[in-house]
């Protein structure tokens, strides 16, 4: 398990250190920032093999954390838990910094040993750890013996990400689909892999212990119900949705709140969320994906000492839709010493220090066509290394989802309390954003 | 607030004003002193001296407070363990506090502590929280029982607390049966042979139910324990993987991966024709994708795991190789393993797609990335038949682009494509050629000199080519000058005419101006090829080479699987065993894949598999026996052997190296292709992978490979003498022997010692062998297998500097000692000298069973020549068959594996008979008479554990015996039979 954790600033320093094990030493410390974060090439992996000790290392903005072992441990639990801790310092005080770590570096001292003990992870919700770690010091001293006993059932419990008792005057609950479309494609058109990756990101105001459904336009459903000549109600009222819009979903995975052997028997997404903002579950899929944008490129060489490019984008979808924030990355190479840019719309602006032309637009609505064509002054060199001629990459928002998915219900049971699935108010939005979206020229 | 100042204070005095602070009335003074001793602590300064001053903080009702004092004293308990004990009252105090965090924190605390005096405190307190009311503080307890077992075991087992923890497993909190299964597997790794979390189906039931339940982390712990079960039978094992299935759609990639574990594990054992089997398969190929769009990090992670499972389980992803395509953005270390699966996946279906990406690829600007992905392209070429053409080409348009590292891979590659498919794609040799200035690595100099020495006779400048390499020859890297010089030769045996000044130049640059014995050696040995017998040189160094195999890079398979019972872990992400970065006892144990059900393993008593040295249960390794072309073929190729050339992965069994002797030893050096003297590791068990064995260019396995086959190879002319280089080399047949020796002496204490020793023949004539005579006999004295060999010198010369040593043997029969003829052999001197044998050396084959290759050399040459050896020597003392096991043996052997003998003009009775069979190891195990006929029942053990049966038929009066034998191996019967009648008749 994991022996040590340390978290370093830039230069190597350490921030935090706590050692778990006994067969981590301090040398550890020094071993990791000497061989890694002081090395002199970069180091090639994420996991580092020093004296026969192990480190895994994640970096946020520019802060290490390490987790050092001398065992076998399960590689992916050890990431994962970097991350998790990440997530739960970021929710204690914001954004990961040298600054912030400092600033709460007792805080950080008692959750590490709340949520790993001996090396072993335990809950690591920030739901949990809020009702009895805080920053204003710990509470505990002053609760009853009832409050004590529920905080510890509910760090130990099975429902580990929600307390007991909420209240909300207004039921509420905010449903944002997010994908992120990726495409890389080659300069002649052709798809050579386009998948979207997306993420049901849900946050829930609602009171008591709420038994919530998630339903979707997923194919494997649709089908069955088709078959079964059921009719989902909830479905037809929502959406007023039909089986044809159903698209396949290659794989998903849920947050710990979902009812796994349900979703595998009957294909139903059902849980008791958790309070407040998290993601609900992330999806992918590969078929029949609305690409939203098209980037034709051309690119000339003239002579050794000119180039002139032209990239046509062409937007593919309703007319009546708006992508926002288009940004066009055109890679020019390092031997570029000027360039001229015409743009039909929007503003193209050439930085050297990124060797690309970047291309702006604010929107664009859809089966809109746009040009961008610039000549490139080449300095001569007589490097024989060819220009490697990076892909061409393209950012953007439109509100929908690329992949087609459609929420067709989402109903929240709570039988103790007072209040009905339609005394909820539902908002539903989807953002279609693009991840990797690459064109080769 | 802000805790940033703390890290600032570096004044001097410090430590005084600190102590002054924590001695203060003032509870916050207090507080902020003793996090600016944490501060101190973090960034390394020693603060140890204040350890009375903040434990007298410890008693304290502020719980932020106390945190942090138990933290210091985590960090210097040890540094002061008198002082430690302070400490004690307060953690018992705490342990009883009515509020359960309070309690947790002290338990979790105390076994944090690693004083021996606290721990004995600790118990007490222990054994209460494990049977807290609170789920809290029970779940802390659970761990806290690993901390005590790490710092005291005895105590923990003393204490009856894994018991205790046994319990916990059916704990009503599914996060107390997490921590409890995490906890019980640590004690239990430490353990290896303690049935300490006796899995079975009632407990693995209640591992199931909590898996629905616990937290993320839990379901880890669990499904990692899970792993370790080996499920009765493939309904059971069907019914675990249908429940462990959904957590493959869970948002933790551990949980997923450690599903998959358990499922690939578990797959083992159902039968393949089972729908839900690829219903299974079908499930797997998802979750595994998505978890390469998880952070970079753990994408790592999941593609070195995937690597081992495409290649233990190709069908799982075959059809994904979209999501293998490398993105601009991947960090290089993500790059370069999706490469690694690309290649894996490649097939005919797609190889147009792929081609096209690693073209792609080979533009890039990461210098080993744009490596990797160009020798990809040669992979592609000798895996996909089809796509040959095509990835010729494309390296030859990078070729053209005349980036260095580009072109040097590139040649390299094309290398192993014309070793693969010869005669084929020469056109392209004129292009390579004129890059040959460009050139500066070893690897690639060494292949095209390589290809221009193979294709000498179609380049018509090839002795120019050749010649001007030569100039720098005392500057190239060893690999560049033997490959230099085999190319010469070969060039010389093709056009002879021309190049006769050239050999010699090249011959007297290796032989006498380099100081590189390998370099030296060789030279040597080609000298004398050509200057005895050209013929045969050419026969030799120009034979036909082996065919190159496709899949290359390949896991050792025994390793594969171990790999696979590790998915997730480190293990797995090293692609090593646990025991090769793990210390200490932990991880040592070898995890091996569950059997389909059904199979008994009885493949370990074919005498093909090698299962020689194993004893019982020793898994039989992949065996692996060049044939005599390949031995022809490693010697002209063996420094050129790139990742391609290397046939297929070697075994980890040690006993092939454990057999190295005088001829095999002197060989290698003289083949070797690195420097240094090989090293032979000392290891006798069978089934131990080494370290690295995925790794064919091992320098010490490759050594030795090469040294043994050369050695049996009758075709070679091997006549150099042995320097003391040998001497390593030799160490491990005596040890190996010296084992067998003493296992053998128990089983034959109190057994009559008349084992029939047949009479000597004469082996090797004189005339056939320069004046040198041979005859021998076999014999087992004592457990131990003799050659005993008379040796005349019939010549008119002193003979001297004996050695010997055999060819693959059926048996694995081999010298388990140098041939100790000490003095040099007068003209007409007769010396008797006996060799004493093992059976631990290389399998093959032979025809007919018991026919032994020998090989002898003396100052004047080396002979061969072959015997047979009666099988009755391979007769084990202990082979005596207990009566019941016999009868079920009997049964269980299917008939037509009997097969009957006759035995003519035998005038034994039944008693003397098996008084006679018992001298040489054949056991009478019952006798029966049934009308005057009397049967006797007999087992007979052979060396490498193969059981033979004998039902012996004697009748009163009648000379002829009948003999019926079964085996699991039928194929030793007719030598069985053979040395029965032998043994009765004399």
């Amino acid at each position: 398990m994991i022996g040590g954790l340390f978290i370093y600033n830039h230069k190597g320093e350490v921030l935090i250190s706590r050692v778990y094990r006994n067969d981590i030493g301090r040398n550890a410390v020094d071993a990791f920032r000497v061989n890694v974060i002081h090395a002199r090439q970069q180091v090639r992996s994420p996991v580092s093999n020093i004296a026969r000790t192990s480190f895994f290392h994640v970096k946020r903005s520019n802060i290490w954390l390490a987790a050092v072992t001398k065992q076998n441990v399960n590689a992916a639990m050890v990431f994962e838990f970097l991350y998790k801790m990440c997530d739960v310092m970021a929710a204690y005080f914001g954004k990961i910094s040298e600054e912030n770590i400092k600033n709460n570096f007792v805080l950080i001292y008692e959750l590490l040993d709340e949520i790993l003990d001996f090396g072993y992870p335990q809950n690591s919700e920030t739901g949990a750890l809020k009702t009895f770690i805080t920053q204003q010091g710990i509470k505990g001293q002053h609760q009853t013996k009832e409050e004590q006993s529920q905080i510890t059932s509910q760090v130990t419990g099975q429902i580990g990400w929600r307390r007991e008792g909420i209240k909300y005057r207004r039921n509420e609950l905010f449903l944002d689909v997010l994908e992120s479309v990726n495409l890389l494609m080659s300069p002649q058109g052709q798809v050579l892999s386009a998948h979207v990756s997306g993420r049901v990101v849900m946050k829930s105001y609602l009171s008591g212990m709420p038994e919530c459904k998630f339903g979707m336009n997923d194919k494997i459903v649709i089908d069955k119900q088709g078959k079964g000549g059921v009719t989902d109600e909830a479905g037809k009222s929502e959406l007023g949705g039909s089986g044809k819009q159903a698209i396949a979903i290659d794989d998903c995975t849920f947050h710990q709140c979902v009812r796994l052997s349900r979703f595998d028997s009957e294909r139903s997404i059902s849980f008791i969320p958790p309070d407040g903002d998290y993601e609900l579950m992330r999806y992918r899929t590969t078929k029949d994906i609305i690409l939203p944008f098209r980037v034709i490129p051309l690119v000339r060489e003239v002579g050794r000492s000119k180039l002139e490019v032209k990239v046509v984008i062409k937007s593919n979808f309703k007319p009546s839709l708006l992508a926002q924030k288009i940004e066009v990355r055109i890679p020019t190479p390092l031997t570029t010493s000027g360039v001229q840019v015409i743009c039909m719309k929007g503003k193209a602006k050439y930085k050297a220090s990124e060797n690309a032309i970047v291309w702006k637009i604010k929107r664009m609505a859809g089966m809109k066509e746009s040009q961008i064509s610039a000549e490139i002054e080449l300095l001569p060199t007589n490097d024989k290394k060819k220009w490697a001629r990076p892909p061409i990459s393209m950012n953007f928002e439109v509100p929908f989802a690329p992949s087609g998915l459609k929420v067709r219900y989402l109903k929240v049971f709570e039988s103790k309390l007072n209040y009905s699935d339609h005394d909820v108010i539902k908002w539903v939005r989807y953002i279609g954003r693009s991840g990797i979206y690459e064109t080769r020229c | 607030m802000t805790d940033s100042k703390y890290f600032t204070t570096t004044k001097k005095g410090e430590i005084f004003e600190l102590k002054a602070e924590l001695n203060s009335d003032k509870k916050e003074k207090k507080k902020e002193a003793v996090k600016k001793v944490i501060a101190s602590m973090t960034v390394g300064k020693d603060v140890s001296a204040l350890f009375p001053d903040v434990v007298n903080c410890m008693q304290t009702d502020n719980l932020e407070l106390k945190k942090l004092v138990y933290l210091y004293l985590m960090n210097y308990a040890k540094s002061q363990p008198d002082m430690a004990i302070m400490a004690v009252n307060t953690f018992v105090k705490d342990c009883e506090d009515p509020n359960p965090l309070i309690r947790a924190l002290a338990v979790r605390t105390m076994g944090c502590i690693r004083v021996d005096k606290i721990t004995e405190y600790l118990c007490e307190p222990l054994r209460k929280c494990l049977k807290d009311e609170d789920p809290y503080v029970r779940k802390t307890a659970a761990v806290c029982v690993a901390k005590l077992h790490d710092i005291n075991a005895q105590l923990v087992e003393d204490q009856g607390f894994l018991d205790t923890l046994k319990d916990l497993i059916s704990d009503s909190n599914p996060m107390v049966v997490a921590n409890a299964v995490a906890a019980l597997s640590e004690i239990a790794e430490s353990h290896p042979n303690s049935n300490l979390l006796d899995l079975n189906p009632q407990s693995i039931n209640k591992l199931l139910t909590a898996l629905n339940e616990c937290t993320e982390w839990g379901q880890i712990f669990i499904l990692d324990c899970l792993a370790n079960y080996t499920p009765r039978d493939d309904r059971e094992s069907q019914s675990i993987c249908e429940r462990v299935t959904p957590r493959l759609s869970h948002a933790n990639s551990a949980v997923v991966l450690s599903a998959v574990k358990v499922l690939m594990k578990f797959m083992e054992m159902l039968p393949k024709d089972l729908d839900y089997y690829s219903t299974l398969l079908k499930k797997l190929a998802p979750p595994l994708v998505t978890l390469l769009s998880a952070e970079p990090e753990l994408q790592y992670v999941a593609l070195r795991n995937i690597n081992l499972i495409v290649q233990k389980r190709p069908e799982i992803l075959k059809h994904e190789m979209k999501v293998f395509f490398v993105k601009y953005n991947d960090p290089i270390y993500v790059k370069l393993e999706k490469l690694d699966i690309m290649i894996r996946l490649a097939s005919q279906a797609n190889i147009a797609q792929v081609l096209a990406e690693l073209k792609e690829y080979a533009t890039e600007v990461d210098v080993d990335f744009v490596r990797k992905a160009v020798r990809a392209i040669g992979r592609c070429a000798i895996k996909v038949e089809q796509s040959a053409e095509r990835c010729v080409s494309t390296l030859l348009d990078l070729i053209q682009t005349k980036v260095n590292y580009v072109v040097q891979e590139a040649i390299v590659v094309i290398k192993d494509i014309f070793r693969k498919y010869p005669n084929k794609y020469e056109s392209v040799i004129a292009t390579l050629c004129e890059n040959l200035d460009s050139l500066d690595e070893p690897e690639a100099r060494a292949a095209m000199i390589w290809i221009v020495g193979e294709y000498a006779e179609r380049i018509d400048n090839a002795d120019e080519l050749l010649e001007s390499f030569l100039e720098g020859f005392h500057d190239e890297s060893t690999q560049v000058q033997l490959q230099l010089l085999t190319a010469i030769v070969k060039l010389f045996l093709k056009k002879p005419t021309e190049t006769q000044e050239l050999v010699q130049q090249v011959l007297s640059l290796a032989t006498q101006d380099s100081d590189n014995p390998d370099l030296r050696d060789r030279g040597y040995i080609y000298w004398r090829l050509l200057s005895t017998d050209p013929v045969a040189a050419k026969e030799v160094v120009l034979a036909e080479k082996p065919l190159i195999s496709e899949e290359t890079d390949l896991i050792e398979p025994t390793l594969l699987e171990e790999l696979i019972c590790h998915i997730g872990t480190l293990a797995s992400v090293y692609h090593k065993p646990p025991s090769a970065f793990v210390e200490g006892s932990r991880g040592v144990q070898h995890k091996r894949l569950p059997a389909r059900t059904g199979s008994s393993g009885e493949s370990v008593e074919s005498p093909e598999v090698g299962s020689v040295a194993g004893g019982p249960g020793a898994e039989a390794p992949p065996a692996v026996i060049p044939s005599q072309g390949d031995l022809l073929g490693d010697l002209l190729n063996l420094d050129l052997a790139g990742p391609a050339t290397s046939g297929p992965p070697p075994p980890p069994a040690a006993m092939q190296l454990g057999t190295m002797d005088l001829l095999g030893g002197g060989l290698d050096s003289l083949m070797g292709d690195e420097s240094e003297p090989p090293h032979i590791p000392l290891r006798m068990e069978a089934q131990s992978p080494s370290p690295q064995p995925q790794s064919p260019q091992s320098p010490e396995y490759y050594h030795a490979q090469l040294g043994g086959d050369i050695g049996g190879s009758p075709a070679m002319g091997v006549g150099f003498g042995a320097p003391p280089a040998v001497m390593p080399a030799s160490l491990n047949a005596p040890v190996g022997g010296g084992l067998g020796d003493l296992f053998d002496l128990g089983g034959s204490v109190g057994m009559p010692t008349g084992a029939y020793i047949p009479p000597k023949t004469v082996w090797l004539p004189a005339m056939k062998a320069k004046g040198l005579e041979i005859s021998g006999t076999f014999a087992r004295r004592a457990g131990v297998i003799q050659m005993e060999l008379t040796i005349t010198n019939k010549a008119m010369s002193v003979m001297s500097d004996f050695a010997i040593q055999f060819n693959r043997n059926s048996f694995g029969l081999a010298p388990a000692g140098p041939l100790q003829i000490l003095t040099p052999l007068s003209p007409n001197q007769t010396i008797e000298a006996s060799l004493p044998l093992s059976t631990v050396g290389p399998v093959m084959k032979m025809e007919p069973l018991n026919n032994l290759q020998v090989a002898v050399k003396n100052n004047i040459d080396v002979f061969y020549f072959s015997c047979q050896y009666p099988i009755s020597m391979l007769f084990v003392e202990d082979g005596k068959m207990d009566r019941q096991v016999f009868l079920g043996t009997w049964k269980d052997i299917p008939n037509e594996h009997e097969s009957q003998f006759q035995i003519k003009d035998c005038h034994l009775n039944s008693d003397a008979a098996s008084n006679k069979l018992q001298g040489s190891n054949i056991f009478t195990i019952a006798k029966r008479t049934v009308e005057g006929q009397d049967m006797l029942y007999q087992s007979i053990k052979l060396t490498n554990n193969i059981w033979v049966l004998a039902e012996l038929r004697v009748q009163a009066g009648n000379p002829t015996y009948t003999v019926s034998l079964k085996c699991r191996a039928p194929e030793v019967s007719q030598c069985v039979f053979q040395s029965l009648e032998a043994v009765l008749k004399n």
